[in-house]
């Protein structure tokens, strides 16, 4: 029996992208998080590796492989920081596996709708975030919900823009 | 089982992915008190990462430096004209600094005190940061190849930065002194109360551990107390912003850091530190008027049998202390002939007096660039250039 979605299977297309892609990008969105901040103060704000997260686990529609981009990406932002390996790759993973389930049901295409799941997933990030920081690292964090509430607002401003760039690199499946 | 775990195929590979993610980091956090070696992961990143940014950051560097050394020269008279004269009066504030110093060094010799100083550092370029808000930590352009090793601090010339975190082979991780795991001994300047200064989790830098009944005012300057055995004494911390009653009979004191941290390019990796006491120096006092004959152009020089007399004091005090400190002084000057110029005697950074002297140094060093060469902070600056030499 056909699972009842908000749009119907034929309107959802799924997208493949090629190695280069797959890898590079993430890379590139990575150096560029870390590189960024130093020139311009301000763009310690956006999460440029949790949007291509997002961008990956949409396009491809396939939980599985949303949360593996997400815990890839995750672990090597891990890797950056002094802080122990696992807690953006716990995050992105969760992530990764909530956009892509959403992707199959949702038509997420047009502006609006990736607006509003980049604003979803940016707080659920960051809450995944302060629960494993907080209750297992031991970080002494705070939840400001002013705080997220904007960089989720900023994030996904910026990521209205930045699909539509990756948009180029997709490939029909 | 097998149905149910084929039925919620996804679910149970997030909850696997998750769990395998988790206990990692169990065994991280449960193994981060032994001190052990990276981890491979960080390592592969470091590697990938860092070579782009040093190589953009090389970019940048020289088209920065092209337009700022050759290009973009407006009001370099100006600033010349007024940089002389502000050295003019830094010499008469340093020539009654030298007395304070004389003395101070009289009463260490008499107390035999030893204390830390800075023997070599390395300049350094920032490449990277985390990324990460809740890591304030940067990549540096120099790792274990140039000498550096875990737990060196980090300074630039306005103040201290942070403490190298991980050393690769060409790059390393300073964790900053505004992150919440990050702790420097500190002390303030004029009350001398000790403290342990501490990032936040929003990127702020606190001192704790005063004791409430104690006064201190905002304003007042935060220096390392050398307590914590990485940063040498005395070095410029930061300023109190704010004053307020804390827990547990502590006093909240907020503090802004002296560097600005979130604007880092250069910084300086204090690669050897050597406890030594301090030389003594000569018991005669050397006139103010001698050292102005020594430094200022303006004044013609004496003859040599009136000159000699504070040189040689002072000549002797430098061979009384150690040969590095001896070679490096010599190196920082322009000849470097060590009977060139007359000699000064030691002074130590830790000292509230020679604290003017380090950022001279650093920013001296800094300027040239940011290769390997190793320098003292507490060098002697070097003489003022003759009428011939002065920049046209």
């Amino acid at each position: 029996m056909p699972v009842l979605t908000y749009t119907s299977q034929e309107q959802v297309e799924v997208y493949r992208f090629s190695v280069p892609v797959a890898v590079l990008v993430p890379l590139g969105a990575i150096f560029l998080q870390t590189f960024l901040p130093l020139q311009l103060h301000f763009f310690s704000i956006f999460d440029l590796p949790l949007l291509v997260v997002i961008f990956f686990a949409v396009a491809r529609r396939n939980p599985v492989s949303g949360m593996l981009t997400g815990a890839a990406i995750g672990l090597l932002q891990d890797a950056m920081t002094h802080q122990p390996i696992g807690v953006y790759g716990i995050a992105k993973t969760v992530v990764g596996y909530g956009a892509s389930s959403l992707g199959v049901k949702l038509d997420v295409e047009n502006v609006g709708a990736r607006v509003l799941l980049t604003l979803f997933f940016y707080v659920v990030h960051q809450f995944v975030y302060f629960l494993v920081a907080r209750g297992l690292v031991g970080l002494n964090m705070n939840w400001s919900w002013s705080h997220e509430l904007i960089g989720a607002f900023v994030n996904a401003i910026f990521a209205a823009v930045l699909f539509t760039l990756l948009d180029r690199l997709k490939q029909r499946a | 089982m097998e149905t149910l775990i084929s039925r919620y195929r996804n679910v149970s590979l997030l909850v696997a992915l998750v769990f395998a993610q988790l206990l990692g980091l169990a065994v991280q956090v449960k193994r981060s008190n032994e001190n052990q070696s990276t981890r491979l992961i960080r390592l592969w990143t470091v590697s990938a990462i860092t070579p782009i940014e040093k190589g953009i950051a090389w970019v940048q560097g020289g088209t920065g430096n092209l337009w700022r050394n050759y290009v973009y020269l407006r009001g370099v008279r100006q600033e010349n004209r007024d940089l002389k004269y502000e050295i003019e009066h830094l010499r008469l504030e340093q020539v009654r600094l030298q007395q304070d110093a004389a003395q101070a060094h009289r009463l260490q010799v008499l107390l035999d005190f030893k204390e830390k100083y800075v023997a070599k550092t390395v300049a350094a370029q920032v490449i990277g940061s985390s990324g990460s808000e809740q890591s304030r930590s940067i990549f540096i352009d120099k790792g274990e190849t140039a000498g550096i090793a875990k737990d060196m601090a980090v300074i630039t010339a306005d103040g201290v930065v942070g403490k190298v975190l991980r050393a690769y082979r060409s790059t390393s991780q300073v964790l900053l002194i505004n992150d919440q795991s990050s702790g420097v001994g500190a002390i303030l300047d004029n009350t001398r109360l000790q403290g342990v200064l501490r990032g936040t989790a929003g990127g702020e830098v606190i001192l704790e551990k005063v004791m409430a009944d104690n006064q201190v005012q905002p304003g007042e300057r935060v220096l390392t107390s050398g307590g914590d055995q990485i940063f040498p004494k005395g070095m410029p911390v930061g300023f109190v912003t704010k004053v307020s009653p804390g827990a547990e009979l502590f006093l909240n004191i907020r503090v802004r850091p002296a560097a600005n941290l979130s604007k880092l390019e250069e910084v300086l990796v204090i690669t050897q530190k050597e406890d030594r006491a301090p030389a003594a120096v000569a018991s005669e006092p050397v006139r103010a008027v001698d050292v102005l004959a020594q430094r200022l152009p303006s004044v013609p020089p004496k003859p040599p049998a009136e000159t000699a007399k504070p040189a040689q004091a002072a000549g002797a005090a430098v061979r009384n202390s150690s040969n590095s400190t001896a070679a490096a002084s010599t190196s920082a000057k322009p000849n470097g002939s060590p009977t060139d110029q007359p000699k000064a005697p030691v002074v130590k950074p830790g000292t509230a007096q020679t604290l003017p002297s380090a950022p001279v140094k650093v920013s001296e060093q800094l300027r040239k660039g940011t290769g390997d060469e190793s320098q003292t902070l507490n060098a002697k600056p070097s003489p003022p250039a003759t009428p011939e030499e002065k920049p046209q």
